[in-house]
């Protein structure tokens, strides 16, 4: 059956997107994508410009690094050095999807079919974000959360606000928890809770930090043992309930912090499967859309030229060159699992006797759900895939003069490349491993993080200025000893050990000045 | 289904806030840079913005990453003629090029982070510490200016002006006060019926009774109207006077032949100084050119500007034009009035003291400031030592400055209409 395109010029209207949408939910259907309801806006570029400097939240708090980063994205973009995105989409219920009004109809299709049906059913189905995020609540939560940050800038005063907000992103990704499921709670339970909380957790903190005597038999076995007894991982999380000096709602804005690093978590380890569902799937939509004729060969031009600009990995030696493409290598394995299921050669039945000829439909809306990039890569990653991408692993120690290839896309090299480049994907390998060890009590509340080396890999530049930070929230002095094995390589001591004596307790933070 | 929503009326300054934020946080830089661009510019493109860098250390984020060192194994793509086992020497250069995917973002410099400001903010940064002298907010008795302010909520007024929420607030409340006590009866009325019912069905005379007393409690909470005149409340304006903020700048030139293009120019920076920084201080500027040589006339500003006349100078012919002007369109009661003369410092000698006369006569009194350039390397003559005179009977609303070339008359104007730090240099 000819059909007549939907349309056949490059101007989109409101009349046209609604009917593509349709067609395109239609066809969406019939592969059983399961979303969110859409809410497509339409947007201007510089309505996209703020999009993009509030980390694409529809709403946050006001805070000078989103600024800085507006203008950053406003200068390169008025010089014509760098191209919007053409879509940013929200990981809530419904699901917010925003379209650029200078879009050609062709791209605002495309985004249609990326963002509100890839993004989108994998926003609602993969387990991590299942997990971790709560997409109905999320926006109320963003609206409480910035309200309650004016609020304190009302009573505070901004500079108060923005230093302790300053001293939180520094932590932020040490906001998170990593095993534990939150109890997702909405945001009217938020509020009222708030309040409870406030007077209570300053009641915990001043509880831990007695220092009436207990009663003699009690106390001895207490003396020497650890306090947490076991490492944190969740920095802020252990200061927001442990801190002595803290007010109740320098607390509470903590929490915030954390909350929303909490949300974004899910986001930072799904990076290339995300990205590579959202792509296969406009991929195959789209391409349907031209097989039922509802679509024209110029449409198809235009979508094939901008999918190619989108899945473009430059090769390690071109200038252009900044990694792997997130959106190149999920686009693969997930067409590539497809190939596999439908039409696999010798070689996949060796590798992959579990997927190789099964239903590819249903394979890839499982690995679409039960996977991050990192097992997803681990799992999936085929020796043609490997070829294709001509991948190479370089090992780089700093102990010999020379790099090594230690492994290129042939028979011996397959299966190690698959591992580190999993390993390269995984968050705990990529962020440093830091804990809360212990603090003293009963002496100076100092407080000791310990700092568990990768590889030998050192601690960044700006590690000082982190715990200048930490110590903000703290309040008194903080150690961090890196530790290779058992043995201590290196400690960071904020204040600085010899000034701490006489000095004022609290350093100054590098001042902009 | 799917919602679609058009946008795009939306504000589009949603991180104006956040801007701000930004720019309060970096103000020294920026005005360092400001100041940097204003020794720099010419004073014709001052009202552009700017590009503003900061060294990107000093706005770095700081978070715990890894440093470069120890054991890393990258995997990366396009392979050509690398076999594995292969050693290569370990690439110079920071890391770049094979390092960390994020060092070499773009090959562009990151050292600087750089933005641009607005030609607003420019101003603002570059006025910062200059204050308007003798600003002065003209108040009117007569034709007052008015602006209408909101001032609480009041019983009367026109339906345009009708508060919704207010007015449905107190129809609530008249309405839980005058039939409370019905409702409450015919709640128990009801429930005594509904009990009668069940337990005695044949009592027929108290339920009667009963239903009529329902009937009778519901009429009456009935008539208790929804809305009642006596709920009606409206916003109330009251109108406030506004003091005017009407400013007119006289700009006088001499243009007669010894006054050189170049000289012109000069004084025209000079102009647009002053009238940009009166313009951030009042509404509404008005603008007078006044051009003289041996006589004086009005002109438009192309005019002011580029005609070429020839002759010698009269300066007094400006000024007493400047008088005529001033009492005939500009009351001194409604305007707030500012002057700018340059000149190259000829005159006519025997005018210089009728000169004096006038200023300090009928003009100085009336003025909020007046200031003089005089564009020349040449020695003084007759003209700026009347007007010093002119200085020490009027110090705070009369300033004078040489200015010999244009590399410094940034600074010395701006510092000459500040009031406070003007002398000969």
């Amino acid at each position: 059956m000819k059909r007549e395109p939907i349309s056949t010029g490059s101007e989109w209207t409101f009349e046209l997107i609604q009917t593509y949408d349709r067609e395109i939910a239609r066809i969406a259907k019939r592969y059983a994508l399961d979303t969110y309801p859409n809410q497509i806006e339409v947007i201007t570029a510089e309505q996209m410009m703020d999009a993009y400097a509030s980390v694409g939240m529809p709403i946050g708090y006001n805070h000078w690094s989103y600024g800085k980063h507006f203008l950053h994205t406003e200068k390169h973009y008025s010089r014509g050095q760098m191209g919007l995105a053409y879509e940013i989409v929200i990981n809530s219920d419904p699901c917010i999807a925003y379209l650029m009004e200078e879009n050609t109809m062709t791209m605002q299709a495309l985004v249609i079919a990326h963002a509100c049906y890839g993004h989108n059913s994998f926003f609602k189905g993969n387990y991590l974000f299942r997990t971790w995020t709560d997409a109905s609540s999320i926006i109320d939560y963003l609206v409480f959360a910035k309200q309650y940050i004016t609020q304190c800038e009302e009573r505070h005063g901004i500079d108060a606000v923005e230093e302790l907000l300053d001293s939180c992103h520094a932590l932020m990704n040490y906001g998170v928890d990593r095993y534990k499921r939150p109890y997702p709670i909405s945001a009217a339970e938020e509020r009222q809770r708030q309040k409870e909380r406030e007077e209570q957790l300053q009641r915990q903190v001043n509880d831990l930090w007695r220092t009436i005597p207990k009663m003699a038999g009690k106390e001895s076995h207490d003396e020497g043992a650890r306090f947490p007894s076991e490492p944190q991982e969740n920095i802020l999380y252990f200061v927001e309930k442990h801190a002595p000096l803290l007010e109740p709602w320098q607390r509470e804005v903590i929490r915030i912090v954390r909350k929303i690093a909490q949300y974004f978590y899910p986001q930072r380890q799904t990076q290339v499967m995300n990205e590579g569902w959202a792509t296969f799937w406009h991929y195959t939509l789209l391409n349907d859309l031209y097989d039922e004729g509802l679509v024209t060969e110029g449409f198809m031009f235009e979508f094939l030229q901008s999918h190619a600009g989108v899945i473009y990995q430059p090769g390690f030696d071109s200038p252009y060159y900044s990694g792997i493409n997130p959106y190149t290598l999920g686009f693969a394995m997930f067409r590539d699992i497809r190939r596999i299921c439908e039409d696999p050669t010798e070689e996949d039945r060796r590798w992959f006797p579990d997927i190789a000829g099964s239903d590819w439909l249903a394979t890839v809306t499982f690995a679409m759900k039960s996977f991050k990039d990192e097992s997803f890569i681990l799992q999936y990653l085929s020796p043609k895939v490997i070829r294709d991408l001509k991948l190479f692993s370089i090992l780089d120690d700093d102990q010999r003069d020379e790099l090594e290839v230690a492994a290129i896309h042939d028979d011996g090299g397959y299966r190690l490349i698959r591992e580190q480049l999993a390993a390269q994907y995984n968050l705990g390998n990529r962020e440093p491993n830091v804990q809360i060890w212990n603090v003293d009590r009963r002496g100076d509340r100092s407080l000791t993080l310990r700092h568990f080396q990768h590889d030998r890999k050192p601690l960044g530049n700006s590690t000082d200025e982190v715990l200048k930070h930490l110590h903000r929230l703290w309040g008194f002095d903080i150690r961090l000893e890196s530790m290779r094995g058992e043995d201590v390589t290196h400690s960071f001591q904020v204040p600085p050990r010899h000034e701490s004596r006489d000095h004022d307790r609290r350093l100054d933070l590098a001042s902009p000045i | 289904m799917s919602y679609v929503i058009d946008r795009r009326l939306n504000g589009k300054n949603k991180s104006t806030v956040n801007r701000t934020r930004f720019l309060r946080r970096y103000r020294e830089h920026i005005k360092k840079a400001v100041e940097e661009a204003v020794s720099r510019r010419s004073i014709t493109d001052m009202e552009h913005g700017e590009q503003i860098s900061i060294p990107a250390r000093d706005i770095d984020e700081p978070a715990l990453y890894q440093g470069k060192g120890g054991r890393q194994t990258i995997v990366h793509p396009g392979n050509k003629e690398f076999v594995s086992g292969e050693r290569i020497p370990r690439p110079q250069g920071g890391g770049g090029g094979q390092g960390q995917g994020k060092a070499s973002n773009s090959g562009e410099g990151m050292d600087e982070f750089a933005f641009q400001i607005t030609q607003d903010e420019f101003l603002d940064f570059m006025f910062e510490d200059l204050e308007l002298p003798n600003l002065v907010k003209k108040q009117l008795t007569g034709t007052d200016t008015f602006k209408t302010v909101r001032a609480g909520i009041s019983n009367e007024g026109n339906p345009a002006r009708i508060n919704i929420i207010r007015t449905l607030r107190a129809s609530h409340a008249r309405r839980i006060a005058l039939s409370g006590g019905s409702r409450n009866k015919l709640r128990e009325a009801r429930a005594e019926l509904a009990r009668l019912r069940v337990e005695e069905p044949d009592n027929l005379g108290d339920i009667q009774a009963l239903e009529a007393e329902i009937e009778r409690l519901r009429a009456r909470i009935d008539k208790v109207p929804f809305l009642d005149t006596f709920d009606l409340k409206y916003n109330l304006l009251s109108k406030q006077p506004s003091p005017s903020s009407k400013a007119v700048m006289f700009c006088l030139m001499d243009v007669s032949g010894s006054m050189t293009q170049a000289t012109k120019d000069i004084a025209k920076r000079f102009y647009i100084l002053l009238y940009l920084f009166l313009k951030r201080n009042y509404e509404r500027i008005e603008v007078v050119f006044i051009r003289h040589h041996t006589s004086a006339k009005e002109v438009d500003e192309e005019e002011f500007f580029y005609s070429r006349e020839t002759g010698g100078t009269i300066v007094s012919s400006a000024l007493k034009l400047m008088q005529e002007v001033m009492a005939e369109r500009y009351p001194v009661n409604e305007w707030n009035l500012y002057a700018a003369q340059a000149s190259d410092g000829d005159n006519w000698n025997d005018d210089s003291p009728i000169c004096r006369e006038i200023l300090t006569k009928q003009i100085l009194p009336f003025m909020q400031y007046y200031t003089y350039v005089e564009i020349t390397p040449r020695e003084h003559q007759a003209l700026w030592y009347e007007y010093e005179n002119v200085r020490g009977a009027f110090p705070d609303s009369f300033s004078q400055q040489q200015i010999v070339s244009a590399g410094i008359s940034i600074p010395c104007s701006a510092n000459c209409s500040s009031g406070d730090s003007c002398h000969e240099t």
